[in-house]
């Protein structure tokens, strides 16, 4: 059996709007293995994402811990938890959230930008990641110069290029047609296969979840 | 250096907006510059005045002239080196707007006590010889095409009459500060005239123009001086050159200090322009600023984003704003009679103060947006729709 990779214990969110609290998750207990491929799936507003930004760092729980690679992120402080995240974590959305003045190459670089990385070894890395993903011959392509689902391989050249932990993918193929989120698929589950990546998925879609080792649905903040 | 061509891309990344945004500084800070000249202009000839020259003019006013007879009694005043004196003349060349200083000197000691005006000894000399002779300024020179030989005729109205002065010599200004708009021609031709034409204004001048050998003795000279003539009808106040220069711009006093605060008005505006820009850019990018936190970029970074895109932005505007500056003030430097503005030109210190205000105000203006961006929790963040 692998290791623990996320140990989520006891966890509930709520957020506060003119005073009224709502809550989103509720006393949540998870257990995500090094390797694993988890799709947290469930209707709209069910907290998944929110879980999905607890696990990433960048949402803090109201109660209970998170511990990722033996770190418990909720005790760390702002800067610290951006540092961590930068070696950690690597983040697909759902609208690629590319910076539309840098081309592809320079979009995947960024996460480099914070490393002590020279220039030279920056580009091997950016272009190893620009590769794997499929679109080597791309690089000096702007956003606006690229589909959807090339716009979302560079996404996830990004989030991969510093190696991190752990991948999370907030419906990475929530804006793409059908033969462009089965590649944005294939490609996910090469990164699990072939490369161990460990990925938590938010998705609607159930064709993307099963590519998914585990599938957990949430519904009103708790798992069922 | 990809953190810096990130900046500059931002910059440009809406170029029509950046582009009025730094036209609309530029024409500020080019506002600004010539306001702050004039404004320097006029306190230039209190930062020119030498310290070991003292004027002595009449008591109630230096309109009300002192008898010539004085000038023998002052220069007996211990510390006293050379005594000359000036003489208001007025009068028109060609029409009103030809305005430039014409002034009824001693030639003999004129240039003893302005050494400021450079002067050819050989053109001294003649100046010196011939009482219908004058000298003029460089800058009048050059304005009105004077050359040596050439007659300028005068029509006076303190002194009635046509009058014709040969120029025999054109000195020039020592420095940037000197007054090289001035003519200058014998006292006593004047003199002379009068005595024919008018008798009783003979013997009249306006004002001594007293060299000092120490400065430090500038107070008990002045007050030796006037002492001589207490309790005479025409009492003289003595001061140095720099409180008789201040004083005749001490009647422009409000409108120094209008021109003053539209300036700095100027600076508010200019803020107003760029802080608009940069919260409309800031806000637009929330979203994307909340991307960069999620890959790690810290507060730090943000920072160092947002200042930078609106010191660029600042910096192009005070680049051109100041590149603008110089020909303007030049054409209204060859528009405004030089009698006017005897020197009209850019001092450092609104080089430096165009310069620093511009980029004060691209640190102030990015503030409200850095706030933003990083007071921005990275999930409302990335929820934004710009």
């Amino acid at each position: 059996m692998p290791n623990s990779l996320i140990q989520i214990q006891n966890i509930s969110k709520s957020y506060w709007r003119d005073s009224i609290e709502i809550p989103v998750l509720n006393d949540i207990t998870l257990d995500v293995h090094e390797g694993e491929f988890l799709a947290l799936m469930g209707p709209s507003g069910s907290g998944k994402t929110t879980l999905l930004n607890l696990i990433a760092g960048i949402d803090r729980p109201s109660k209970g811990t998170i511990t990722v690679n033996g770190t418990n992120i909720a005790s760390l402080s702002e800067s610290a938890l951006a540092k961590w995240r930068s070696h950690n974590i690597g983040f697909v959305f759902q609208f690629y959230n590319l910076i539309p003045v840098l081309t592809a190459f320079e979009n995947v670089e960024l996460p480099l930008l914070l490393t002590s990385l020279s220039k030279a070894n920056r580009r091997k890395h950016v272009e190893l990641a620009l590769n794997v993903v499929g679109l080597g011959d791309r690089i000096h392509h702007y956003p606006k110069q690229l589909s959807g689902g090339q716009e979302q391989r560079v996404a996830i050249a990004r989030a991969i290029v510093t190696d991190p932990t752990l991948l999370v993918a907030d419906e990475p193929t929530g804006d793409l047609d059908k033969r462009s989120a089965e590649e944005i698929m294939v490609l996910l589950d090469r990164l699990n296969q072939e490369y161990k990546k460990t990925i938590v998925m938010v998705t609607h879609d159930p064709r993307a979840a099963e590519r998914a080792h585990v599938q957990r649905h949430l519904d009103k903040g708790e798992l069922t | 250096m990809r953190i810096l061509k990130l900046i500059l891309k931002n910059s440009l990344r809406h170029k029509l907006r950046t582009f009025l945004t730094i036209l609309g500084m530029s024409i500020a800070v080019m506002a600004f510059g010539v306001l702050r000249t004039v404004v320097e202009m006029w306190y230039e000839g209190v930062e020119a005045a030498a310290p070991n020259r003292l004027i002595t003019r009449h008591a109630v006013s230096f309109i009300f002239p002192l008898p010539y007879s004085y000038r023998e009694q002052i220069a007996k005043v211990p510390g006293i080196e050379t005594v000359s004196f000036a003489n208001w003349f007025g009068g028109t060349y060609i029409d009103k707007n030809k305005f430039f200083a014409r002034m009824a000197v001693d030639p003999e000691t004129i240039f003893d006590v302005y050494p400021e005006f450079i002067i050819d000894a050989k053109e001294l000399e003649t100046f010196k010889r011939e009482r219908n002779s004058c000298i003029v300024g460089y800058e009048i020179a050059k304005q009105y095409g004077f050359k040596i030989g050439d007659i300028i005729p005068l029509d006076g109205d303190i002194y009635p009459g046509k009058w014709e002065f040969v120029v025999r010599g054109i000195y020039k200004p020592r420095t940037q500060s000197t007054d090289a708009t001035q003519m200058l021609f014998h006292f006593s031709a004047v003199d002379e005239r009068m005595k024919v034409e008018m008798p009783g204004r003979e013997g009249l001048i306006g004002w001594y123009i007293v060299k000092i050998k120490d400065p430090n003795q500038a107070g008990t000279i002045s007050d030796q001086i006037d002492a001589l003539y207490k309790n005479s009808s025409n009492a003289t106040k003595t001061e140095t050159e720099r409180a008789f220069t201040q004083s005749f711009i001490s009647g422009l006093n409000s409108l120094l200090a209008a021109m003053n605060f539209v300036s700095f008005v100027i600076i508010g505006i200019i803020m107003l322009v760029l802080g608009n820009t940069m919260i409309m850019s800031a806000r637009e990018r929330i979203q994307e600023y909340a991307v960069l936190k999620t890959l790690g970029f810290s507060g730090g970074h943000l920072i160092g984003l947002i200042l930078g895109e609106s010191l660029v932005i600042s910096a192009f505007g005070a680049g051109l704003g100041l590149f603008l500056t110089y020909p303007v003030v030049a054409t209204i430097a060859a528009i405004v009679p030089k009698g006017f503005f005897p020197y009209f030109f850019i001092t450092p210190t609104t080089l430096i103060l165009s310069a620093t205000s511009a980029l004060s105000i691209g640190l102030l203006a990015s503030i409200f947006p850095i706030q933003r961006a990083i007071g921005t929790k990275i999930v409302d963040g990335l929820r934004h729709i710009g």
